[in-house]
């Protein structure tokens, strides 16, 4: 059983006051315990815990290229199992070296069926380089390489479902999981990482700075995500469907309203096309999951 | 001093950073209203509430004022204030 | 034990001596015998290491980086194009000082593709904080491999290292080579003791960032050990002799330099045919010598300096070319500010190109162009293309 007094994430770390992945990164942590190698991509987290000599993580944690996660922690995996020891490797990375620059190593890695678990703290974008748009970014989301603009409602592509691609890699367990419920999170890592093979876990983290909202809502906003169907917490084992959160469904606009990434949606005048749009991803993520009480 | 090779550290350094100083509203934990039900701990991204004896207690040194323990605080007992400086 | 092999066979026998825990590589001609042999061992349960088939070389060195990390001695191998697409993980692993060895089976690169050899792979990877070695024939491929495990792992120097052979030339042509036994290895070469590594009784982060109140001094540290590995591979090369009866203490060959008055440089396997135009040259009165460049990096200026001052005439011969340079060599502009005699001509000729045959005609026709102070051009251009 996963031990939740344990903090594993020292604070003095320089994530934002109410940054989404920050709290991911401890939880985490708490999931999968002191026997624990983290493998990070470049990225707002690791930019954040490890300026030199400053460290937040007590865990062993190794950080090499923004998209070689996956490949490094292949070979970490390689070394201990020579070595015959039993740490859980796990990668923790953003949403923009999971979804496109690390395809490559993650679908390597998962192919040759290591015994990792591969998180990814969704947070929509590239972060820590100034909220540039990723294979994770959702639709009509106003990024700074794909703005809103004269000729633009935003992003215009859906959301990579990353999830069901890796299931179809044969990974054993796939998990999405929100910082809206913290403690599903630490039970989500805790299984992934004792379930032999690679697993993923994508977890839901609103970041206030790229989104537009203030820093004291973003457990609010994670749950509206999940309210609205914009975000479905599931779990996948062997590729098929083993648990989903039931919600009694609200209209998408109540989650887009609350962010300046939207914002273009409504004002100066309200886009009831693209809103309706975006009303059938999620009444579409909907039936899928089978996730409407 | 000198240089770990690498660019490598032992855990503990992020400590030196206090970024309590950041911070522009402050959090006011009202223990009669708390319930201890611990969420204020769960959620906090700096890790910077601990529970000590019965009391959920945070370390202003490191809490950046980001105001999620009052958002989720169940029993609403927790406060932003503004600071005097 | 002296045996005929093919030189990719060599590589693979001496890497299974070398025991490393982690194999990590992607394939790629000429490398692939490597690779394939030493899969076939693993296979056969006569060499225990875990073998990744990852997919892509970009892939082969990160794993190589995690399982270093993790306390592992670690081995890949590349040439040309999966050099080039793990240069930017070959800059990585040396900042992060781990020492992983990785042989490259020097091909040409692209564009236009070729699979034939030249060493542009390896030079245009200069920078990255590598040791670089380039073996002249089977035996010290096979040699070098010990050298380059026992210096890397060197706690005082932690630095990865290439060893360097012409693809074709010699991964794929048969010569004598002298394996040794698994006990004299060990002697030589002990089990890696690592130092910072990922282990979650003594949790360390590696890999963290550098603002620049940091950065100037960690690559400051790094070039630091890359100069104590010149004395380093010197030593082992000495101590060498003593475990196997054959020495490499010192980083260059000086052949028939004795009385010479015109040098030719090279590296690699070129330097076979280029000894014996010497001796045929020679015998035709002309008092010429070679100096061979075993270790491309650290660069041996000093040595090259003594070599060859005084020497009025140099002829380097490049395998590659920095395209717009003015001595168009990566080679022959550290050869010349190594001598800083004003007194020396020293000149580029880049030869060979793409697997493009070097005989002694052209050897000396170098030397022809170079007493005629004709010299950092391209060599053997068949002017009917053009």
């Amino acid at each position: 059983m996963a031990d939740k007094s344990l903090e594993l994430f020292d604070a003095g770390h320089r994530a934002c006051g109410g940054c989404g992945p920050a709290l991911a990164a401890r939880l985490i942590l708490k999931g999968s315990g002191e026997k624990t190698i983290v493998v990070a991509s470049t990225g707002c987290m690791e930019v954040f815990s490890t300026p030199y000599p400053e460290t937040a993580w007590k865990v062993p944690w190794i950080h090499s290229l923004f998209e070689n996660a996956a490949a490094v922690a292949s070979g970490i995996e390689a070394s201990l199992k020579k070595q015959g020891r039993d740490e859980h490797v796990i990668c923790i990375c953003g949403d923009g070296a999971t979804f496109d620059i690390g395809m490559l190593c993650i679908s390597g890695a998962f192919e040759r069926g290591h015994d990792i678990t591969y998180i990814c703290y969704d947070n929509e974008a590239y972060m820590n380089t100034g909220i540039q748009r990723s294979g994770a970014t959702p639709y009509d989301a106003s990024t700074t390489t794909s703005p809103a603009g004269k000729y633009s409602f935003g992003n215009s592509r859906p959301k990579k479902d990353l999830p069901q691609i890796l299931a179809s890699h044969g990974a054993p367990y796939v998990a999405t999981c929100s910082i809206a419920y913290p403690n599903d999170i630490i039970k989500k890592v805790e299984r992934a990482v004792n379930t032999k093979g690679p697993c993923y876990i994508q977890i839901h983290t609103p970041c206030c700075t790229g989104w537009g909202f203030d820093g004291s809502k973003t457990m609010e906003l994670a749950k509206l995500a999940i309210a609205t169907g914009m975000w479905v917490n599931f779990e996948l084992a062997d590729g098929k469907i083993d648990k989903v959160k039931k919600i009694k469904r609200r209209p998408v606009e109540d989650y887009l309203k609350e962010q300046k990434r939207f914002r273009h949606l409504f004002k100066p005048v309200r886009n009831d096309a693209e809103i309706t749009k975006i009303q059938a991803i999620a009444d579409s993520n909907a039936e899928k999951y089978g996730t409407d009480i | 001093m000198s240089l770990n090779i690498g660019c490598a550290a032992r855990p503990g350094r992020s400590q030196d950073n206090k970024t309590g100083s950041w911070r522009v509203f402050k959090p006011e934990f009202h223990y009669d209203l708390c319930t201890n039900c611990g969420t204020c701990q769960l959620l906090c991204p700096e890790g910077c509430i601990h529970k000590i004896d019965d009391n959920y207690i945070p370390d202003y040194s490191f809490c950046k004022g980001c105001g999620m323990c009052a958002e989720q605080c169940p029993a609403e007992a927790i406060v932003m204030i503004q600071e005097e400086k | 034990m002296l045996r005929i092999m093919e030189g990719s066979h060599a590589v693979a026998e001496a890497v299974k001596l070398c025991r490393p825990d982690v194999i990590s590589a992607y394939p790629i001609t000429p490398q692939t015998h490597i690779v394939e042999r030493l899969a076939e061992m693993v296979a056969d349960g006569d060499l225990e290491s875990e073998y990744i088939c990852v997919e892509s070389e970009f892939s082969a060195l990160s794993a190589c980086l995690g399982a270093s990390a993790a306390g592992s001695r670690v081995y890949s191998a590349t040439s040309s194009q999966g050099l080039l697409l793990m240069a930017e993980v070959c800059f990585n692993v040396a900042g992060m000082r781990q020492p992983v060895v990785m042989s490259i089976a020097n091909r040409a690169v692209g564009a236009p593709l070729s699979i034939w050899n030249d060493q542009q792979d390896s030079i245009a990877l200069r920078d990255a904080g590598w040791f670089q070695l380039y073996a002249e024939d089977a035996q010290e491929i096979s040699d070098f491999h010990f050298l380059a495990f026992k210096v890397a792992e060197d706690n005082n120097i932690l630095l990865p290292g290439f060893i360097c052979f012409d693809g074709f030339i010699l991964s794929h042509t048969y010569e004598p080579v002298d394996i040794p036994d698994q006990e004299s290895v060990l002697a030589y070469l002990p089990p890696y003791k690592p130092v910072n590594i990922l282990d979650a009784n003594d949790p360390m982060s590696l890999g963290m960032y550098a603002t620049p109140d940091y950065y100037l001094e960690f690559r400051y540290e790094h070039d630091q050990a890359m100069k104590r590995a010149a004395d380093a591979l010197c030593k082992a090369g000495s101590e060498f002799e003593e475990h196997f009866g054959r020495n490499y203490g010192s980083l260059i060959e000086e052949y028939r330099m004795d009385d010479a008055d015109f040098a030719y440089v090279a590296m690699g396997s070129v330097c076979g045919t280029v000894k014996d135009a010497i001796d045929e040259m020679r015998d035709d009165g002309k008092k010429v010598g070679l100096v061979r460049i075993l270790s491309y990096r650290p660069f041996p200026e000093a040595d090259m300096h003594r070599a060859l001052s005084g020497i009025p005439v140099v002829a380097v011969l490049e395998k590659n070319v920095s395209i717009g340079s003015r001595m168009k060599g990566a080679v022959g502009p550290e050869v010349k500010d190594a001598i800083a005699d004003s007194g020396v001509a020293v000149y580029s000729y880049v030869v060979g190109l793409g697997g493009r045959d070097i005989r002694k005609i052209h050897i000396r026709g170098i030397y022809e162009e170079a007493m005629k102070g004709n010299g950092n051009i391209f060599y053997g251009l068949r002017e009917e293309l053009l």
